[in-house]
């Protein structure tokens, strides 16, 4: 053991990669390698690949389902429908509204209606083409606004088509003002398009129970879910996860467990599942489409005086995360401005479209598209800047939300779009050079449509808000077990959660978090399984938040033992140590003991559950403190519009957002970069065209998303204003730039062709004026 | 059917005409390092060398590569090193979910091979048949400007 004197007494350096620094993420090199495995790479001998069969029509009835020729199939292990669900053949998030496998009633073009396994994917799939099923269909309920104010529309869920209504009601209700401005505004229905396919693995374990490997945001949502389907306890239905190919929203929900996990415990083999791209659109929930209707009174020296909305958002078949994101559009609908008075009715409605849910920003999205354009039509109407007159009613500390919640740390409204103005603009219109017009910087690019004729440059402005984490006095939570001990003659730090990494580098923050906290550098993080609590969702914003907050009081907690031990053996207050780069240092600053020594053979663990400040549910007026915690981020856009052709080419990007505290400024970056293209991908070219109730472009032949042609320059300019309720004082990072980047983008294009624009995603003819 | 993958002879049987070469060197020769985001040709997440020619893995049928010579994101460097554009991508943060980046990875290689200082202009042309939804393609780019300044040191 050390002794005082003979201890080594210098300090050493810092460990490198803890908070606030750029360490690499861990499963990078197993990426760059192509040897991590994602959900879609699990394989097993002797396993079965399941497929599903699915309703072709958005409403009907099944009269019979006929499984014999399938079940008939060389090479097929089971076909089953709803009969064969042992528990309760119901999941949804909240509320369980969903059949596992339809039974009578098909909401949705996509439903599941029977699985089946085989030993090759292309023989579960040509058994699936063998069932017959016959359906008696009907008219499908597809117009939102008919589904929840038309008496006579059929009601599609026991409780009738309005699965919420929230009001908003802060002020006087009749309100007037001099300069009024109103409009009426749609976002179509966007996808998630992560590129890792909805896949994973269900293996039949020796206790009757199953253990999955799932690519998911959330194990034990899941957990939960399938113990209710399977009727079985939690501790026979085990989750791991595997590894994640992208989810912004997409793997909240359910979409091949359930199944998967009900073939491997027929079969008693092991079943793959996976999704193609096709029946990735029907296998999860989309952003929800709204429709929108603004009025917005201001003075005329252009400071807010009321705002009225009706929002209503189309939920599809089933409830999903609707009610969350409704609570989301109505209490963020008038955007981080200050208005006294406020009345805002939203509504999350089922039709027979395809499920919506949860979606990176939701609610706040749509929203945002409504207000910020309302602010620009307000400039317009006062000869105002459009940065001017958000300037004039920007939120603050200190001010009041329409739901009366008081904003209690940073809001920096103002200070993000000066910000924003200083940048420099990029030179332009593309100029000829010497050899011509490049082709590539113009719109329409290589298909050589214009050398410039025609197009014009607009540049727009646009701010949003986001709550992070969990709201409405809902009880979030997570879970991390942290244990230190000496390993080869170092101190190991072993972090074990349940929380998702879904590629936003969770895993790596977990990793600065616990060498910021104890001072080691080797930090290894465990697989997530459910072996250990919950670490909530990985959505919201909330898991550096939460899970972060969580492992960094568990690495308290253990810190606290090792000092404690630390006191005994060195005979010092443990009041007076703390801990140095694994040294045990005193208040005078001398190095009294190294934590390897301190340690020996113990082995410290603690596991801690973590939650933030208690939020509250809204009363009938919609007033109450819901949200934790406010997000702020801006955007610029510059793009040139070919105005003959309705072609767009957004030139430059800009954000500025508020994080807080960049717990990995890297990290914090790239969010901001992939949630701008997000929006940008929102703003001008991703709709999943659903008519009738029919998808009809569920491929990425007919789906776009950006492409590395598509997106522009980003320039980012990210603050750090410690919120003093929070972990490290960070702020949720990764919704923000998706909410502003859209009305930016469209704000800029009204700019360049000088009309207006309503709906997104803007398409040519809606540019050309053309039908 | 029989070929190259990564300079070893690989064999698989009973090959399903119906088969596509990403499903052969995924399923049934267990190299799942190129992806399979659509399977249709759109994202280039399974993009591999094929007799030194990029394709997307997706739509070449098993058949096809008999006899022939496929090098796939495992065969880019040699077990325990990473080649330069790996480094990059890891170093510029170029990776985030990572399922984009076999594909991309390959893509890069090949740019670099016939280009080995391409312009902005000329890197989003090479690599825009492969989605990236993660990233908004700036550390991307970054990720190639950086391999090509690697490559050139080396
Ligand atoms: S999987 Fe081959 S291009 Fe998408
Ligand atoms: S890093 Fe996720 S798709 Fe590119």
């Amino acid at each position: 053991m050390s002794t005082p004197t003979r201890t080594d007494q210098n300090l050493g350096t810092d460990i490198a990669g803890g908070v606030g620094e750029s360490p690499l993420r861990p499963d990078g090199t197993l990426k760059v390698k192509g040897e991590f495995a994602y959900s879609s790479d699990l394989w097993l001998t002797g396993m079965l690949w399941g497929a599903t069969l699915r309703s072709p029509h958005p409403s009907a009835r099944i009269r019979a389902i006929d499984i014999t020729e399938a079940v008939r199939t060389d090479g097929v292990y089971a076909v089953l429908t709803h009969d064969d669900v042992p528990g309760d053949n119901v999941y949804g998030l909240e509320h369980a509204d969903q059949p596992v496998l339809a039974a009578d009633v098909i909401r949705y073009q996509g439903e599941p209606v029977a699985i089946v396994a085989a030993d090759h994917p292309e023989t579960a799939r040509r058994a699936v083409a063998k069932i017959v099923v016959d359906y008696d269909v009907s008219e499908p309920l597809v117009d939102p606004e008919r589904a929840a104010f038309d008496v006579d529309a059929p009601a599609l869920h026991a409780g009738g088509n309005v699965l919420r209504h929230l009001p908003i009601r802060k002020g006087d209700p009749d309100a007037t003002a001099d300069v009024v401005v109103r409009g009426e505004y749609e976002v179509g229905m966007q996808d998630q398009a992560f590129l890792g396919p909805e896949s994973g693995l269900a293996v039949p374990a020796d206790d009757g129970g199953v253990d999955l490997y799932i690519a998911t945001q959330w194990l034990h949502v899941d957990q939960k879910q399938l113990c209710r389907v399977l009727g079985m306890p939690a501790n026979k239905v085990r989750l791991s996860l595997a590894g994640v190919g992208g989810a912004f929203g997409a793997r909240e929900d359910l979409s091949m467990q359930a199944h998967a996990c009900l073939l491997a415990l027929h079969t008693g083999r092991p079943v793959k599942m996976m999704y193609s791209r096709e029946e990735s659109f029907f296998g999860h929930v989309h952003r929800h489409p709204a429709k929108m209707r603004y009025e917005h009174g201001a003075t005329r020296d252009g400071k807010l005086v009321y705002v009225k909305a009706q929002i209503i958002l189309d939920g599809g078949a089933y409830a999903s995360s609707t009610p969350a994101v409704v609570a989301n559009a109505a209490t963020l609908g008038v955007g981080p401005y200050k208005v006294r008075n406020v009345a805002i009715d939203c509504y999350g409605v089922y039709t027979n479209n395809p499920p919506c849910g949860a979606m990176r920003g939701f609610g706040a999205v749509q929203a945002a598209f409504g207000y910020e354009s309302q602010m620009d039509k307000l400039a317009t109407e006062l000869g105002m800047d459009p940065v001017e007159v958000r300037r004039r009613n920007a939120l603050h500390e200190g001010a009041t939300m329409p739901t009366g919640q008081v904003v209690d740390s940073a809001a920096p409204v103002a200070e993000l779009l000066e910000r924003l103005k200083a940048m420099p603009l990029p030179s332009g219109p593309e100029a000829s050079d010497a050899d011509g017009y490049d082709l590539r910087l113009l719109p329409g690019g290589v298909s050589n449509t214009t050398h410039g004729e025609g197009v014009r440059r607009g540049v727009g402005y646009a701010i949003g808000i986001k709550n992070v984490c969990f709201s409405e006095g809902f009880d979030d939570y997570s879970t991390a077990r942290v244990t230190l001990k000496v390993t080869g003659g170092d101190a190991v730090a072993t972090v074990h959660t349940a929380a998702a990494e879904v590629g936003q580098g969770l895993v790596t923050v977990q990793q600065q978090i616990t060498r910021t906290e104890l001072g080691v550098e080797q930090v290894v993080i465990q697989p997530a399984d459910t072996g250990v609590g919950s670490g909530g969702s990985t959505s919201a914003s909330r898991q550096t938040y939460v899970t972060g907050g969580a492992v960094k009081a568990a690495c308290e907690q253990v810190r606290a033992r090792v000092l404690r031990q630390a006191s005994k053996v060195l005979d010092l207050p443990a009041s007076q140590l703390r801990l140095h780069a694994g040294k045990i240092v005193s208040a005078d600053e001398t190095v009294v003991g190294a934590v390897v020594d301190i340690l020996g053979d113990e082995t410290i663990t603690e596991t801690v559950t973590w939650r933030h400040r208690p939020t509250h549910p809204l009363d009938d007026n919609g007033q109450g403190n819901a949200h934790v915690q406010y997000a702020f981020a801006a955007h610029r856009a510059v793009v040139d519009v070919d105005v003959e052709l309705g072609l767009v080419r957004v030139v430059q990007l800009d954000c500025t957002q508020d994080v807080g505290k960049a717990m990995n400024p890297d990290a914090v970056v790239g969010q901001i970069h992939g949630g701008s293209a997000q929006g940008l991908g929102l703003a001008v070219m991703e709709e999943i065209q659903v008519s009738g109730g029919v998808v009809r472009n569920p491929s990425f032949t007919d789906y776009l998303i950006p492409t590395i042609l598509d997106m522009p320059p980003m320039r980012v300019d990210v603050l750090e204003l410690a919120d003093p309720n929070a972990p490290y004082g960070l702020r949720g990072v990764g919704e923000p730039p998706t909410i502003s980047s859209t009305p930016a983008i469209v704000a800029a294009i009204r700019h360049a062709m000088g009309a207006d624009l309503t709906r997104v995603p803007v398409q040519p003819h809606h540019i050309t004026g053309t039908p | 059917m029989k070929c190259t993958v990564n300079g070893r002879p690989q064999e698989i049987d009973d090959v399903w005409e119906g088969e596509s070469l990403l499903y052969a060197l995924r399923e049934r020769m267990g190299l799942p390092g190129s992806k399979n985001a659509c399977e249709q040709g759109e994202c280039g997440s399974c993009t591999v060398y094929l007799d030194g020619t990029p394709v997307c893995a997706c739509l070449v049928a098993a058949g096809q590569a008999q006899d022939r010579d496929v090098v796939t994101v495992e065969g880019l460097a040699d077990e325990d090193e990473l080649h330069p554009v790996q480094q990059a991508f890891l170093d510029a943060g170029a990776v985030q979910c990572g399922f984009c980046t076999p594909g991309l990875l390959v893509a890069t290689h090949d740019l670099l091979e016939r280009q080995p200082q391409p312009s902005d202009p000329e890197i989003r042309e090479a690599l825009a048949g492969n989605l990236c939804r993660c990233t908004g393609y700036e550390k991307i780019l970054d990720a190639v400007r950086q391999a090509a300044t690697a490559k050139a040191e080396q």
